[in-house]
C-alpha cells in the first residue's frame, strides 16, 4: 500500500524544502542582485534588497579594468588539466583497487581519504618553499599539479566505487579474449565506466573551479584563475560590494552554467550503484 | 591441436588447498566433462587450465609445451562463462569481432570469420543488436561465437547452461555436442549436473574435494563405478545404497543397486510405497523395505502400484560391492 499523505503535511513539508532552499541560495541571489546595483546602495545602511538605480556600470567597469578572458582560461586550464591528469593517474589505481586488491588496500583507501580532512593551511608554507624551490610558482603546470594531488584521493574514491560494481567476468573474458592490461582498461573496463568517469570528471572540473585558496597562495597573475580574479577586487584601498559581486558573478557563471546542464549526469552519477 | 597435460597441479589459497595435487591428460579432440558438487574444485581447475588462477606448484602443458606460467591470451584457449561475459558496451559483430582485433588481425578477415560464425550459430540477424536486447540463449551464443572465432586450441566451458531455463539448456546442449562433432576441437566443459556430463562427453572427470575420484567413459562410470562417491554421484535417480546384513550376504561392506535394476514383483524383498511418480514413460517407486531401508525403483512404462502398496522386488542387474572404506571390490 502506498503512504499516504495528507494535504496538510504536503503543504507544510513542501513550504520547509522551499524554505530551506531559499536560505541556501539567498547569498548568491544577495550577490548577483548587489552586482547590479550602484556602489552607493550597495553599501547602504539598512541593507536594501532591492533598488531603484539599476546599472550594468559595474560589469563593464570590471571587464575594462581586468583582462577576464585570461583569467577565464586559465580556470579553463587549471580545472579541465587537473581533472584529465587526475584520472590518467586514478584509473588504473582504482583498477588495481577494486580487482587485484591486496592486504593494505582498503587502509590505503582510507588514509587518502584522511588525508582530505587534513587543513590545507597546514601544508601551506612546506608547499610554497617547494614551488618557490622548483620554480613552479605562478606557473599553470605547477596548480594543474597541485589541484590534481588536491582532489586525487576523492576521484579514486568515486571511480573505484564505480569500478566494484564492474563484474570481474567481464575483465576475465577480456583476458582470454588476448586483451593485454591496457587493452583491458582502455576497451572494456572504461566504456563500461563512462557514466561514473563522467560524473567523476564534472565533480572534479567543478572542486577545481572553485578551489580558492591555492590558487591565491600561489599565483600572482600569469597562472592566476578566476577565484584569483575576484579576490583581486577586495583591495586594500576599499571594498568595491558592487564590483565585487559583479566579478563573483563574472567568476561562477561559466562553471554554473556547466553545473546547469550537467545536472542528471551528476546525480546520476553520484547515485549510482545506490539502487540496484 | 589441442592436448593438455596436468602434472601434480596443486592450488592453495591461503592455508586452504583447494587442489591437493591432480594428474590428467586431456587428448586433442575430446570433450572433457569436469562433474563434481559445488565446492569441489571443478570451476578452480579449469582457471588454472584458462591461466586465470596461477598454480601454487605443477605443470600445465598445452600442445606438449609447458604454459603454466602463460597469461590467459597466450595459452590459445577460448573460454565461455557461466554469466556469459559478453561486453554490454559492444554491439554483437565488436563483441564477437573483439578477440580477433585483439590479435590485430585485418577487417575484412574480422568480418569473414564474424559472418561465418554468425551463419553457424544463427545470430546473423542479430549482428547490429546490443546483449542487453537478447534472451539468454542469444546471448550464450554470442558468447560461444567470440570462443569460436578465435580457432583455439581448446574450449574451455564454466557451467554454460545453468543460467537458462530447462528447455532451452536441453537445446543448447544438444548445439555444443554437435558444435564439438563438426569442429573437432578439445572442449573441457564444467558442471554439477550430471545429466549434461553424461550426455554430452567423451571422458568424464568426476572431482571430489579437490580430488579426481575416477575418469573415464560415461557408461564405464556408469557401470564400473570405482568407489562410492562416483556410485552416488553418476547415475539418475541416485544408486540404491544398502548396508548390514543384506550387504554382508554378498561379502560386501555397502551393496548398490541402480534404481532401473531392481524389479516389481517377486523378489526377496517386501516393502510398502511411499511415494509414486508416474511420468507416463517412467514409474517412480519409494519402497520402505524392512530391514533395508528406502529403496528407489524405475520401472519402464506403467506399473498400477500406488501408495501405500504392499509389493515385492527383486535386484535384476549387477550388484555393485564395496568394502569399509568405499571403494569398489
Amino acid at each position: 500500500m502506498a503512504r499516504a499523505v495528507s494535504p496538510r503535511r504536503k503543504l507544510l513539508t513542501t513550504l520547509a524544502a522551499w524554505a530551506v532552499a531559499l536560505i541556501i541560495f539567498f547569498p548568491v541571489l544577495w550577490m548577483i542582485l548587489t552586482s547590479f546595483k550602484t556602489e552607493v546602495s550597495a553599501v547602504a545602511s539598512p541593507p536594501q534588497l532591492f533598488t531603484a538605480d539599476w546599472t550594468l556600470e559595474n560589469y563593464a567597469e570590471v571587464w575594462a579594468r581586468s583582462d577576464y578572458p585570461r583569467f577565464f582560461w586559465n580556470s579553463v586550464v587549471l580545472s579541465v588539466g587537473s581533472t584529465l591528469l587526475g584520472l590518467a593517474i586514478a584509473i588504473p589505481s582504482a583498477w588495481a583497487m577494486a580487482f587485484v586488491p591486496g592486504k593494505r588496500t582498503k587502509d590505503l583507501l582510507m588514509w587518502m581519504l584522511s588525508t582530505k580532512m587534513m587543513p590545507a593551511v597546514a601544508v601551506m608554507i612546506p608547499l610554497y618553499l617547494i614551488f618557490l624551490w622548483t620554480g613552479l610558482i605562478d606557473t599553470r603546470i605547477g596548480l594543474v599539479i597541485a589541484l590534481m594531488l588536491m582532489n586525487l584521493p576523492i576521484i579514486i574514491w568515486m571511480l573505484y566505487t564505480y569500478f566494484k560494481e564492474i563484474p570481474g567476468e567481464i575483465l576475465e573474458a577480456a583476458r582470454m579474449d588476448g586483451a593485454s592490461l591496457w587493452g583491458e582498461i582502455l576497451y572494456v573496463l572504461t566504456p563500461m565506466a563512462i557514466p561514473g568517469i563522467a560524473s567523476t570528471m564534472l565533480l572534479n572540473i567543478i572542486l577545481a573551479w572553485n578551489e580558492a585558496f591555492w590558487t591565491i597562495v600561489l599565483t600572482t597573475t600569469k597562472a592566476a584563475p578566476l577565484s584569483a580574479f575576484i579576490a583581486s577586487f577586495s583591495a586594500p584601498q576599499g571594498l568595491f560590494y558592487a564590483k565585487l559581486s559583479a566579478a563573483s558573478a563574472m567568476a561562477i557563471m561559466p562553471i554554473l552554467i556547466l553545473g546547469w546542464f550537467s545536472q542528471k549526469q551528476l546525480v546520476r552519477g553520484l547515485t549510482f550503484g545506490a539502487v540496484k | 591441436m589441442g592436448k593438455i597435460e596436468l602434472t601434480k597441479v596443486r592450488k592453495s589459497f591461503g592455508d586452504v588447498h583447494v587442489i591437493p595435487g591432480i594428474d590428467l591428460t586431456i587428448h586433442d579432440g575430446e570433450f572433457v566433462v569436469f562433474v563434481g558438487p559445488s565446492g569441489c574444485g571443478k570451476s578452480t581447475l579449469l582457471r588454472l587450465i584458462a591461466g586465470l588462477e596461477d598454480t601454487t606448484s605443477g605443470t600445465i602443458e598445452i600442445d606438449g609445451k609447458d604454459a603454466t606460467t602463460l597469461p590467459p591470451a597466450k595459452r590459445g584457449l577460448a573460454m565461455v562463462f557461466q554469466s556469459y561475459a559478453l561486453y554490454p558496451h559492444m554491439t554483437v559483430r565488436k563483441n564477437i569481432a573483439f578477440p580477433l582485433k585483439m590479435a590485430g588481425m585485418d577487417l575484412a578477415e574480422q568480418d569473414r570469420r564474424v559472418e561465418r560464425a554468425a551463419k553457424v550459430l544463427n545470430l546473423a540477424s542479430y549482428l547490429d543488436r546490443r546483449p542487453g536486447q537478447l534472451s539468454g540463449g542469444q546471448r550464450q551464443r554470442v558468447a560461444i561465437g567470440r570462443a569460436i572465432v578465435r580457432e583455439p586450441a581448446a574450449f574451455l566451458f564454466d557451467e554454460p547452461l545453468s543460467n537458462l531455463d530447462a528447455a532451452l539448456r536441453v537445446g543448447m546442449r544438444q548445439e555444443i555436442s554437435e558444435l564439438h562433432q563438426s569442429l573437432k576441437t578439445t572442449m573441457i566443459y564444467v558442471t554439477h549436473d550430471q545429466v549434461e556430463a553424461m550426455t554430452m562427453a567423451d571422458k568424464i572427470v568426476v572431482l571430489n574435494a579437490g580430488r579426481i575420484e575416477q575418469v573415464g567413459a560415461p557408461l564405464e562410470l556408469y557401470h564400473n563405478p570405482r568407489n562410492l562417491f562416483v556410485a552416488g554421484f553418476i547415475g539418475s535417480p541416485k544408486m540404491n545404497l544398502i548396508e548390514g546384513a543384506e550387504a554382508a550376504r554378498h561379502k560386501a561392506h555397502t551393496i548398490g543397486v541402480r534404481p532401473e535394476h531392481v524389479t516389481v514383483g517377486e523378489g526377496p524383498w517386501e516393502g510398502v510405497v511411499g511415494l509414486s511418480e508416474h511420468l507416463g514413460s517412467d514409474s517412480f517407486l519409494k519402497v520402505a523395505v524392512e530391514g533395508i531401508g528406502t529403496l528407489t525403483v524405475r520401472a519402464a512404462g506403467e506399473v498400477g502400484v500406488h501408495h501405500g502398496d504392499r509389493i515385492r522386488l527383486a535386484p535384476a542387474g549387477k550388484i555393485h560391492r564395496f568394502d569399509e572404506s568405499g571403494n569398489a571390490l
